[in-house]
């Protein structure tokens, strides 16, 4: 439990300005009020934390010059690894029709860094049916060895399966980080493997760091929407394991040089057993389409006022390279598919350049693109919520600009 | 058939605010409501017992306030609500959350379990499958249909980036859906009526006879160190002329993101 130490304790308010929660307070000293001696004067402010708002995330503890909160943490009784023992930073290299993913590559590029610093190896996991010849640009983008698992029956993912050769592989190899995407696939996938192994699991980082002495991997990520960054560590389980969003990271290069050991490991019916099968896989959406890969994002919302004016979007997309995204309301009044949606009952996207056209800004809508690069708002409304995020601010008529942007783009591009 | 829907009691996002002198978020008013994601879970449970029969249980983890999203959740149709409520909880993390709830689940019984496919507030996805993993039971994500569920196998359809896969799965399954699973219902009044005088279960860590170590912040095996808002977006520029001079501005502007 956490307690503040109301000796230590010396009102400066510090813990007060770091707490996300609003839970502590100062209050005149409460030691005045309960002195058994009867001494009622006043000795200054001391804080007080709130334990109904309070969820013990500790940031006051490091806030506070004094020592004087403290936070009582007792010893779990699953069984203490010797964290010595794990070396070596993972990435999991999602394949998706024998094809590993470029998010992969991402983290291949962080890994490495990574890896520096602790001096340590980079190594993929690359699991699927005839894959071996992904092995090579592997190795190419930083990977010192690949960890290969072949079977029909991997062919495409699965939930229990993959879980239990990975799980197999860090128990034999013991990594000391283990990186994902968070996409469907990873998100899935790690959340099960982290339970499994007894291993700390951080969501949909967007940043990596490494603190060399203590061999910590400091992971952070956005929380409330993207308004509170949290960094997260991992102090006394291993792997630390982390899934990383798409496109926050550079995707590491290739060197046509660069080789690296195959590590194949052969399992047997038991791992490769599943309760689930996909017993097919439907596409739905055109390649231009997948808003999640994307590098640029044209969307629309109310502001588009009918489905046939998503032609606009799709003209200006199809000049960019780019694909179309949606707002709710667009979605919801039948303009675009569900799977067109950006925020946060659609999707969380990151690409270089996301136009919003006709798009208000709703919170629901912001948390879900505001981490892009580049944001371009155009609105008729010169208070929509949207500007305040926006790199570029065009207050005018969509109808008029839009057509010429195209125009203006397909000329550049020549 | 036994029917579990977890649901967690989150800020209403669109009041989230920070304070600008403090830099902190400010929950004084701010509005708690059934994660978004989970009404599809609650409402997805409602249809599968109307089509295959059973009952349906919520389950939440969370502080006493959270028994009034339970209660919405029974103004909806639910049979039962347990509350999983202790003050050994608090400062879980997602393994612990999973762990807690996993222990909570297997006390109540279970053929299938029904999760929002995240949470409005974490977002991190982790504590369905979490749940599933504990209960060394199978899982499957981001579920868009439930398709049918005969002689214990379920076949359901996941949504991936590029489109969904079928899947068929043996029960006890644990399933997360998405928006495009249903059209949430509104309570009955029947339903609210019953609500309001319904007794909701409350769970404490003893009752569900874990050991103190193994929950809430003592289970946890990750550890916020450090909270802060994040830099400031460079304040954007507004694109003022003629409809020509304005795209003409904007396109100089993008040319080395767009071509590079």
């Amino acid at each position: 439990m956490i307690s503040v130490i109301l000796d230590k304790c010396v009102g400066c308010s510090l813990c007060i300005k770091v707490c996300p929660f609003g839970a502590i307070k100062l209050v005149d000293s409460p030691r005045a009020c309960v002195d058994a001696f009867g001494r009622g004067e006043a000795v200054g402010k001391k804080a007080v934390i709130d334990l109904d708002k309070c969820n013990l995330c500790g940031a006051c503890l490091e806030s506070c010059k004094f020592g004087a909160i403290r936070l009582d943490k007792k010893e779990s009784i699953i069984k203490k690894i010797k964290l010595e023992d794990y070396k070596g930073v993972w990435v999991f290299a999602e394949q998706k029709k024998g094809k590993v993913q470029s998010v992969a590559f991402e983290l291949l590029a962080k890994a490495k860094d990574l890896a520096k610093d602790l001096n340590t190896e980079v190594s993929a996991v690359l699991l699927g049916d005839n894959v071996e010849n992904q092995a090579a640009e592997l190795f190419q983008r930083g990977a010192d060895n690949v960890y290969l698992v072949e079977d029909a029956k991997l062919a495409s993912f699965c939930d229990e399966a993959y879980t239990k050769i990975i799980v197999k592989l860090i128990e034999k190899y013991k990594p000391e980080i283990f990186l994902s995407g968070a996409t469907t696939i990873g998100r899935s996938l790690m959340a099960r493997i982290a339970v499994i192994v007894n291993a700390g699991l951080t969501a949909d980082c967007t940043g990596l760091d490494v603190d060399k002495e203590k061999r910590l991997l400091l992971q952070t990520r956005p929380a409330f929407g993207g308004n509170i960054m949290a960094t997260i560590i991992c102090p006394n389980h291993r792997p630390q394991m982390a899934t990383v969003r798409h496109k926050v990271m550079k995707e590491a290069g290739i060197d046509k040089n660069r080789k690296g050991k195959i590590i194949r490991e052969k399992l047997n019916d038991d791992a490769l057993f599943s309760r689930t099968n996909v017993l097919q896989f439907v596409e739905e959406i055109s390649s231009t389409v997948n808003i999640a890969e994307a590098d640029i994002i044209v969307s629309g919302g109310r502001g588009m006022k009918a489905k046939e004016n998503f032609i606009l979007l799709e003209e200006l997309a199809r000049v960019l390279g780019g694909a179309v995204g949606a707002s709710r309301s667009a979605v919801d009044s039948g303009w675009l598919g569900y799977s067109h949606q950006v925020g946060q009952t659609g999707k969380t996207v990151c690409p270089k350049i996301y136009f919003a056209c006709g798009i208000s800004g709703q919170i629901q809508h912001l948390v879900g693109m505001q981490s892009s690069k580049i944001i371009i708002a155009i609105n008729s409304d010169p208070y929509a919520p949207i500007f305040n995020v926006a790199t570029y601010g065009i207050v005018g008529d969509l109808f008029e600009i839009i057509p010429k942007l195209t125009e203006e783009f397909k000329k550049a591009r020549q | 058939m036994k029917i579990v829907v977890c649901i967690k009691q989150v800020p209403e996002t669109t009041e989230v605010k920070i304070n600008p002198e403090t830099n902190t978020l400010v929950r004084e008013g701010v509005q708690s409501i059934i994660n978004p994601f989970d009404m599809y879970a609650i409402e997805e449970a409602l249809r599968l017992k109307e089509r295959f029969g059973g009952e349906t249980t919520a389950i939440s983890m969370g502080p006493p306030q959270a028994a009034e999203a339970l209660r919405q959740a029974l103004s909806l149709g639910i049979d039962n609500a347990i509350l999983v409520c202790d003050r050994a909880f608090a400062g879980s993390d997602t393994w612990a959350t999973s762990f807690t709830l996993a222990s909570a689940i297997k006390k109540s019984g279970f053929d299938i379990i029904i999760c929002g496919k995240q949470a409005s507030d974490g977002d991190t996805a982790q504590v369905g499958p979490g749940i599933s993993a504990h209960l060394d039971i199978p899982q499957v994500t981001y579920v868009r249909k439930i398709e049918s569920i005969i002689n214990g196998q379920i076949k359901v359809e996941r949504l991936m980036e590029e489109g969904f896969d079928i899947i068929e799965s043996s029960l006890p399954v644990l399933i997360t859906v998405v928006k495009e699973i249903n059209e949430p219902r509104l309570a009955s009044l029947k339903n609210m009526m019953r609500a309001k005088k319904a007794v909701i279960t409350q769970w404490t860590y003893k009752d569900l006879e874990l050991n103190e170590a193994d929950i809430g912040l003592n289970g946890s095996p990750t550890k916020v160190v450090k909270i802060f808002t994040p830099p400031p977006k460079e304040k954007g520029k507004l694109l003022e002329g003629t409809t020509e001079e304005i795209v003409r501005n904007l396109v100089n502007s993008l040319k080395g993101d767009i071509c590079g």
